[in-house]
């Protein structure tokens, strides 16, 4: 497969297990994800997604081999790599007693920015992801929808590059959802690269061009996803991904 | 500088909505400095200015119980109340609840005339050592024992020191007694009673002075043992806030997003600290404040300040430092909320039992003493009471904030080496 360069993603002869603990683990791994590209990476409950997400930012490290994002190695520099993308975790990742701007007040602070671009983007960001009215409110008090935009916002209110995306509509309304695939879109639009994973197939057909299904830590498929339905004679993304994966339960 | 400055600012937010925290660090330990301080007050004014109600139930009729009965009330410290002659042991324990009496006293019938033989016996004993014609020979019994009656609640000490008193007064009725004898043995008239009370009276006068530091010569106080005492205390219960906090914040979503951002976990590490440091000066305020204003308004004594209060915001600082060390990090090494929370407060509790907050480490014996160093309460104890009891200075607490210090430079290397141990930082 030729992905086109530069790469926003680079992924190089990659190893990696649990220290005591082989349930997931990845050797000789290779992915390349082109800069501005939407990527899905998809698999099965406890194939390694997470784990390979955690990897791309650092939040683990590899035993062999290298990731590079822009060009520039996680684990060297990491103040410089971390500057370049945004993290939407799975998790309310948070302060649930603060407010939404008291929130991006501090996260904005963390990731490097200044007084006056954080009070620029927080508005910029509540605004655009109807946030508004509940900017001084606390966050707890939250539906599960607007706690996901709460999460988003903070995931990019650097203006990253590249977007890391953990199941970030998970648990939310059509209309949530809708909205936040819509404003993923947007970003994408103004260059910053996403890398998405999530259980909701249907939703993944909207938003990504590329596409890596994994499973026991090796990636079995990796295309784009119009090339890869048409490859396996498939009609959408879940026939793909059964067909690929299996049907059996995985735990 | 704005990344500590917003993390401080997140800091105070999190903690002014965090109600049960607030609750815990201020109103638990002012609620314990009052009370604790009352009853310890209300235990001070019982030994040193009211008198110990004692109820004597005189079964004797002669003149030696009589006269030991006026003893005790020489004393000073009893408030003598009278009960009928015939009160056995269960009439007594009825009496001294009807009457408030935290003593009772039975004088057996025979408690004269024994004491008489006793004293003539001792007196030709006597006389027989002076080379002079005295009955020794005859053998008497002893004087039947004095039953004392107390109420549970009077500690150790203090029934001690009751025993000291009544033993006092025994001691000047029968050395009367036998003073008496022996003078009418020599002289076959009665002893003088001038002469009598020049011999047993003359009494050399006992000054009591506080030595302080300072020279100054006030008189310790509930308050001025306490205040300090539970300061400390209020401080060191900072982990139930901090501790939590560090925890919660590592087990939750948001830790695993400021990993990813380009700003060190120390920075919050460092915010926490300053946050929470200026929390347990705050506490401090508030307790001394209360002390030194409110405290006479409730009818206990007022805090007196040290002379050098540079030396208290000195002792201050590094005590609440040490306390913050402290729960960063029990919050750094707890898997959960509830670990640190109840690790924290029990650990508190043993910290503040060997530091001395409980029973003065003075009293202790071998292991405990030997413990007592490795408890910080115990240097920042050491060192108040040097301030607020002593009177002293800076210079009289150095040996005090030393140790303090080691011991919080040791708890931030722990937490520094749990920190890259759990790959926080």
């Amino acid at each position: 497969m030729a992905v086109s360069t530069p790469l926003a993603i680079d992924i190089e002869r990659m190893g990696f297990q649990y220290p005591g603990n082989a349930d997931v683990s990845f050797h000789d791994l290779n992915l390349k994800v082109a800069k501005g590209a939407r990527f899905g990476l998809f698999g099965p409950n406890g194939a390694g997604k997470t784990t390979l997400i955690s990897l791309m930012t650092g939040l683990l490290s590899a035993d062999e081999g290298h990731i590079k994002l822009l060009g520039q190695e996680i684990g060297k520099q990491n103040n410089q790599i971390n500057k370049l993308f945004g993290f939407v975790p799975q998790d309310f990742s948070f302060y649930q007693e603060l407010s939404p701007v008291e929130n991006l007040e501090f996260f904005g602070a963390w990731a490097g920015l200044s007084r006056q671009a954080i009070k620029k983007r927080t508005n910029e960001l509540l605004n655009i992801l109807g946030l508004d009215e509940v900017r001084d409110k606390q966050v707890q008090k939250f539906s599960g929808g607007m706690k996901r935009r709460v999460n988003l916002a903070i995931g990019v209110i650097h203006d990253p590059q590249i977007l890391f995306l953990d199941e970030p509509t998970v648990g939310v309304d059509v209309q949530t959802g809708h909205a936040i695939i819509n404003y993923l879109l947007e970003l994408n639009k103004g260059g910053t690269t996403l890398v998405y994973t999530s259980h909701q197939l249907n939703e993944a057909e909207d938003l990504c061009q590329q596409i890596a299904l994994i499973d026991d830590g090796k990636i079995i498929a990796q295309d784009s996803l119009d090339q890869m339905l048409k490859d396996h004679k498939k009609e959408s993304l879940e026939q793909l991904f059964l067909n690929l994966t299996g049907k059996d339960y995985r735990n | 500088m704005f990344k500590l400055w917003a993390s401080i600012v997140k800091d105070v937010r999190v903690l002014l909505r965090d109600k049960v925290g607030i609750s815990l660090m201020f109103v638990m330990p002012i609620i314990l400095v009052v009370v604790v301080t009352s009853i310890q007050n209300s235990t001070f004014q019982l030994v040193n200015k009211n008198k110990l109600p004692v109820l004597i139930c005189n079964s004797d009729t002669g003149q030696a119980s009589v006269q030991l009965i006026k003893s005790i009330n020489k004393i000073g410290m009893f408030k003598v109340l009278m009960a009928p002659g015939d009160n056995d042991e269960t009439l007594m324990a009825d009496a001294m609840h009807g009457k408030d009496a935290m003593l009772g006293i039975i004088i057996p019938s025979n408690f004269s005339v024994r004491v008489d033989a006793k004293s003539k016996n001792i007196a030709g004993k006597a006389l027989t050592s002076f080379g002079l014609q005295g009955d020794s020979t005859k053998k008497v019994a002893d004087v039947d024992p004095l039953t004392v009656y107390y109420n549970p609640i009077l500690q150790e000490s203090l029934r001690l020191s009751v025993q000291g008193g009544i033993r006092s007064a025994l001691q000047l009725v029968e050395s009367r007694e036998t003073l008496r004898s022996l003078y009418f043995s020599i002289n076959e008239k009665q002893l003088p009673e001038n002469l009598e009370n020049e011999m047993l009276n003359n009494n050399t006068a006992i000054n009591e002075i506080p030595v302080s530091k300072d020279g100054t010569r006030a008189t310790p106080n509930a308050t001025q043992h306490n205040v300090p005492a539970w300061t400390i205390f209020a401080m060191f219960f900072v982990i139930m806030s901090l501790g939590g906090s560090v925890v919660r914040e590592k087990v939750s979503g948001s830790f695993i997003r400021l990993k990813t951002l380009p700003t060190n976990y120390l920075v919050g590490i460092l915010s926490k600290q300053i946050t929470y440091l200026a929390v347990t000066m705050l506490q401090a305020a508030v307790i001394f404040s209360m002390g030194i204003w409110l405290f006479p308004y409730i009818g206990l004594p007022a805090l007196n300040l040290p002379s050098d209060l540079l030396a208290l915001v000195i002792v201050t600082v590094i005590c609440g430092w040490c306390a913050v060390s402290y729960s960063i990090c029990i919050g750094v090494f707890a898997q959960t909320q509830e670990q640190a929370n109840g690790f924290g407060a029990v650990s508190i509790v043993i910290l503040a039992a060997i530091g001395g907050l409980m029973v003065p480490s003075f009293a202790m014996q071998g292991f405990a003493k030997s413990a007592a160093n490795f408890s910080p309460m115990h240097w920042c104890l050491q060192a108040y009471y040097s301030l607020f009891l002593e009177g002293g200075r800076l210079k009289d607490v150095v040996n005090n904030i030393i140790p303090l210090f080691i011991i919080t430079v040791v708890l931030q290397l722990i937490t520094f080496w749990g920190l890259k141990r759990k790959n926080l930082i």
